[in-house]
């Protein structure tokens, strides 16, 4: 009896020998290290846009981006105008990271001599393991300048459109990112009574990375018809390149949207594709860090 | 009978001996890249690390996420296009040192590790010296050594080639709360 229980007991302490040697002091540690994985997805985005919609990146804390946004004439200008290359239209603007989740900015652009305001809030931040999407809250209030002669100068409030959008992102995988971009635009005043004052439109928009630095966007924002009537205007649709290198983003990009603020692509797009009412330009960033 | 309670000794020790590996889930490892263009620096604190002093075994390993820049940019670059955390996450070292350590006896002791290294899904043995350290109830181990990117097919393009080290150091440094 005894003989027997001395056997087993030397089969068994044999085994849990032989798996004490097979198993390396590794194993002992891959489940406590993935109990950590649920981490915050991040680089959704290269850029602070797709091309001209953005995106829900911003600047981290204490972090600033300056950005250069320019668009050249239409394509469909011909050599003449060197397809466009003689005319050009700009957007600069400063954005800065009051937190890694807020953001402000200001910009300026040549189009209409408008001025803007606008801030980034990163609501929800998509989770390997949980939460599916990353959500950004974007607000933007827009100021036109522009002079004109034909009719008396307007009050600024009169001047002013509020923008509202909702950035709802999926990194997929490494490559592929996928956004939704619901957007609601606020005019104090529009031109005729059967404009709408308030326009709503809505955004798809993506990235396909080529390589680690490099990646294809592509963007489009359907505005319903019916909303503004007194001019012919067009949904956005924009796509381009980014590469990226070190602190700058440079973008290559062609649009139908002449406007680089968010009232403007959304709704006053002038251009058409199929007449090759097409804007060539491109957006450069670069982030200088303030933090010491 | 008696032999059996013996053997049941002899067992339980056994046991207790396989017991013996001292793990941590709060080591440290971090990485240093000085140009006279920028000096780049990351930590990582959460290391789990295990040692065990019967067999002079030993083994780190830490997600590439938990590396944290002062630069945010910087950080999401070194996971996004260096080291590609999403391919992959864990970097690991598995191995064993020559050297004398005794656990009973504060001091420092000089120890040389050698083991494999696994980094961007890419594995080479290496060598490099260290310590260990017994003082009070606590055993230190620190080792500092330089690592080449490139020897882990971690590619820097031209662009920032001046501004990213051909050598990296890299500080380790792991504190168990020895368990009698």
């Amino acid at each position: 009896m005894i003989k027997k229980v001395i056997t087993a007991l030397f089969v068994i302490l044999s085994l849990s020998n032989t798996k004490a040697q097979d198993s390396t002091l590794l194993e002992l540690m891959v489940d406590t290290i993935n109990a950590h994985t649920s981490q915050v997805v991040s680089g959704t985005f290269k850029a602070t846009q797709i091309v001209n919609t953005p995106t829900v990146e911003s600047p981290a804390k204490k972090a600033l981006q300056f950005m250069i946004m320019h668009r050249f004439g239409r394509l469909n200008e011909g050599a003449y105008a060197l397809f466009g290359l003689d005319n050009a239209g700009i957007r600069f603007a400063f954005d800065y990271g009051i937190t890694d989740k807020l953001a402000i900015g200001v910009g300026r652009s040549s189009f209409e001599k408008v001025y803007d305001a606008s801030f980034k809030w990163k609501v929800v931040r998509q989770k390997q393991n949980g939460v599916p999407v990353s959500v950004s809250a974007y607000g933007m209030i827009a100021n036109s300048v522009q002079k004109y002669s034909d009719k008396p100068y307007l009050n600024a409030k009169y001047r002013t459109i509020y923008t509202s959008q909702l950035l709802i992102a999926r990194k997929f995988n490494s490559k592929l990112s996928l956004q939704l971009t619901p957007s609601w635009v606020h005019f104090n005043l529009v031109p005729t009574p059967a404009d709408k004052n308030d326009v709503f439109a809505l955004g798809v928009g993506g990235r396909m990375k080529l390589t680690n630095r490099i990646s294809i966007n592509a963007e489009y924002n359907y505005l319903p018809s019916g909303q503004v009537v007194s001019s012919d205007v067009f949904s956005s649709l924009s796509m381009g390149v980014d590469i990226e290198t070190g602190g700058h983003v440079f973008q290559l990009i062609f649009t139908n949207s002449e406007g680089m603020n968010s009232p403007y692509y959304l709704t006053k797009t002038r251009g058409s594709w199929e007449k090759g009412d097409i804007y060539f330009g491109f957006n450069v960033t670069r982030i200088f860090n303030l933090k010491k | 009978m008696q032999r059996l309670s013996i053997l049941l000794l002899f067992v339980s020790s056994q046991l207790l001996l396989n017991a013996q590996p001292q793990i941590t889930r709060t080591g440290f490892i971090s990485f240093f890249s000085k140009t006279p263009y920028e000096d780049i620096k990351a930590e990582n604190k959460q290391v789990n690390a295990v040692v065990d002093l019967s067999k002079k075994k030993i083994a780190f390993m830490l997600l590439m996420r938990g590396f944290l820049f002062k630069k945010a940019l910087m950080q999401e670059h070194f996971n996004e296009n260096y080291v590609e955390s999403d391919k992959y996450p864990k970097s690991s070292f598995s191995g064993s040192y020559t050297g004398y350590v005794d656990i009973s006896q504060e001091g420092k002791y000089p120890i040389i590790v050698k083991g494999v290294l696994m980094l961007h899904g890419i594995s080479r043995t290496i060598e490099v010296p260290a310590s260990m350290e017994v003082k009070e109830d606590k055993l230190i181990a620190k080792s500092n050594f330089k690592i080449n990117p490139s020897d882990y097919n971690i590619k820097i393009p031209a662009v920032v080639k001046n501004k990213i080290a051909q050598h990296l150091d890299v500080t380790v440094m792991i504190e168990y709360k020895i368990s009698k």
